[in-house]
């Protein structure tokens, strides 16, 4: 187990600044998400961690020591990647006794180990079986089951569900997070599936093009997303951005004009389409598209200030395709953004026109 | 309709392909391989010689090889040492060295050493023997020698042709084959994905270890293809003993292929040649076969099986 610490870390390939500067500190036996789209930095960042890639500047730290130079096979880290890279000419056995190989342990005191992790991840009928042989799901556990044998210092899982079919990958994040509560290591979980993230990790880091935007719970992220990139990267469907102009206590978005408290100049409002609701009073809007999503129906409403999406709980729709409706919300739920510096604007809210 | 027409007019379709397709290569196989070896089994039954007369018709040159002919014994022994000397030494060992290390560093330098080992199977086999007669020269000329004396302080030079034939056609082949199996060692290496490199790296596997456990396995195949192909071509190949000691001296470089060739064209004796050539065939037939079902070449031939689906 072990306090993992970035101090000002750049990692440079060629001439390109992939990560310029990051700081961060995951603590002991915390299970973080590094989150954000392809290209931001996160796999970058997790094979630093793993030592597969070494950092070009700053340092980094497990449990206070610098590990800059420590290559892969001298930390104590297991690793399970998008791909599983289980080893395919080897039994799942061989796989998951591999790592122990080289720590010397003696062979009763490796095999028993072999057997107690694969009962964990519950492979111990597959340990004869070769990689090939073995669905996605299986083959998941079993690239746990050799993170899991060292029982490393700290466990990184690179995009580990995405290649699982949608209900495994429901059944896995639940055991996943299981297994962290059971084991307590230090976990990072590096992925682009904001409710993979939501869903397992304590925190979040949420990545940009190698810059850290923001860190913190799943909450913290949902509710009070600091920028615009945070507020459309999380939440799904995706948030309602709205740019409009503030003056005197009102915006005006281009024929909608709704009051305003706590900014003013070049704002970009966030509405969550879960946030807004069919109301008396409101924007006036046109339903222009249904689009039933099972235990919720998504309405995308054309409204004096463009298109947004609403969505309603329920499994049927209650509105038709052209009806006229007014969409409202509670002010407490509406974000407002400067549009310049795409940074929230802490305190202040919009309101729907009576 | 579309697709009724699309089945009627498959099935001629396929036939045309498959004279398209397989028309060349069975027409070259039946020209190259099955009609010399026809006439080959015909000259074995004769006693056809320089005289290019055949005056009767006999099994004396069966005889020959299997009772009289006193030399075949230590030809087959050369033969022997010569293929898997240089097979074991050169064509898989140090083709996956090469392979190995050149992959290894960066891409660029890796490029260029293997380019640089591809040289020998580029030039000319009379220009690149021509430059090995020349290094070997039993004079003070020879490179050598020239090393040797200069650097090592050697009094006279050495005469390797004489003192060393068995280990010059060896070595002087072996560069030559090194080159294939490299080649196709790199491209395997190429293959496996990287991240089974990384997760051996996180299991704390070294080098040597990775060497052993990753990219070794990942070679199986393409060691028993190389192995296979380079046996065979090694047996009938000889233009290069040839040309370096003309199979001496004496009998003492004369692999097998290259009596075949001492006997038919320098002795005159075309019947014993061709007695003698029809136990290469069948041999090279032989161990075709035998490769095909002891290394499981067929899998070879279908997709790769290196990632993990």
């Amino acid at each position: 187990m072990a306090k993992i610490e970035f101090r000002h870390v750049v990692k440079r390939f060629g001439a390109v600044d992939v990560i310029p500067d990051m700081n961060l500190v995951i603590d002991d036996g915390e299970f973080v998400a590094l989150l954000g789209p392809s290209g931001c930095g996160k796999s970058t960042s997790l094979f630093m961690l793993a030592g597969i890639y070494l950092p070009s500047g700053g340092e980094l730290l497990f449990d206070g020591r610098v590990v800059n130079e420590v290559e892969a096979r001298d930390r104590n880290v297991g690793i399970v990647f998008q791909s599983y890279a289980l080893y395919p000419h080897m039994s799942v056995r061989d796989n998951i006794l591999f790592p122990l190989r080289f720590k010397k342990t003696p062979r009763d005191e490796a095999l028993a180990r072999v057997k107690a992790v694969a009962e964990l991840v519950r492979v111990e009928e597959l340990l004869d079986r070769r990689p090939g042989e073995l669905s996605g799901g299986q083959q998941q556990r079993v690239a746990l089951a050799r993170a899991l044998v060292k029982e490393p210092e700290l466990l990184l899982l690179d995009e580990p569900l995405s290649n699982l079919d949608a209900s495994l990958r429901l059944s896995m994040r639940t055991e996943i997070k299981s297994l962290h509560a059971q084991l307590g290591v230090t976990t990072l979980l590096v992925t682009h599936d904001q409710i993979e993230a939501t869903t397992m990790a304590d925190r979040i880091i949420c990545m940009r093009a190698g810059r850290i935007e923001q860190v913190g719970t799943p909450d913290d992220l949902y509710l009070r997303p600091s920028s615009l990139f945070v507020a459309g990267f999380i939440g799904s469907p995706p948030i309602n951005l709205i740019a409009g102009d503030a003056e005197g206590g009102m915006v005006a978005v281009n024929g909608a004009r709704f009051p305003v408290e706590g900014a003013s100049g070049r704002l970009t409002v966030g509405l969550r389409p879960e946030h807004l609701r069919f109301a008396d009073t409101g924007f006036p809007g046109r339903i222009a598209q249904i689009e039933p999503m099972g235990r919720e129906i998504l309405y995308v409403v054309e409204t004096g200030m463009g298109a947004v999406r609403v969505l309603e709980q329920g499994s049927s729709a209650g509105h038709s395709t052209g009806e006229e409706v007014k969409v409202s919300f509670l002010p407490e739920n509406s974000l407002v953004f400067e549009t310049e510096r795409q940074k929230l604007i802490a305190g202040a809210h919009v309101r729907a026109p009576d | 309709m579309i697709e009724r027409r699309g089945h009627a007019g498959s099935a001629t379709r396929r036939r045309a392909n498959s004279v398209i397709f397989l028309g060349p290569a069975i027409v070259l196989t039946v020209l190259f391989f099955v009609v010399p070896v026809i006439i080959d089994i015909a000259v074995s039954f004769t006693d056809l010689s320089r005289s290019l007369r055949i005056t009767e018709f006999t099994t004396e040159q069966y005889e020959k090889v299997f009772r009289t002919d006193r030399r075949l014994s230590q030809v087959i022994g050369l033969t022997f040492i010569y293929v898997f000397g240089t097979l074991a030494i050169f064509n898989v060992t140090f083709g996956l060295i090469l392979a190995i290390t050149t992959t290894a560093i960066r891409n660029v330098s890796g490029s260029f050493f293997r380019g640089v080992w591809l040289l020998p199977r580029m030039s000319p086999s009379v220009l690149y023997i021509l430059l090995w007669l020349w290094a070997v020269s039993p004079t003070e000329a020879g490179l050598v020698n020239q090393v040797l004396m200069q650097v090592f302080g050697l009094d006279a030079p050495l005469d390797l042709l004489t003192s060393a034939p068995i280990a010059l056609i060896i070595i002087s082949n072996g560069f030559i084959g090194a080159s294939m199996g490299m080649i196709i060692f790199t491209a395997a290496i190429r293959g496996i994905p990287e991240h089974l490199f990384h997760a051996a790296a996180v299991d704390g596997a070294g080098t040597f270890a990775t060497i052993r456990f990753i990219t070794l396995p990942a070679l199986r195949w393409p060691i028993s293809f190389v192995t296979i192909y380079q046996t065979l071509s090694l047996l009938v190949s000889f233009e290069y003993i040839l040309l370096l000691t003309k199979g001496g001296p004496f009998y003492d470089t004369t692999v097998y292929a290259l009596y075949v060739y001492r006997r038919a064209f320098e002795s005159g004796q075309y019947g014993y040649g061709a007695a003698l050539a029809l136990f290469l065939i069948v041999i090279g037939v032989v161990v075709a076969l035998i490769g095909w079902r002891f290394f499981d070449m067929e899998r070879l031939l279908q997709r790769p099986r290196i990632e993990v689906q």
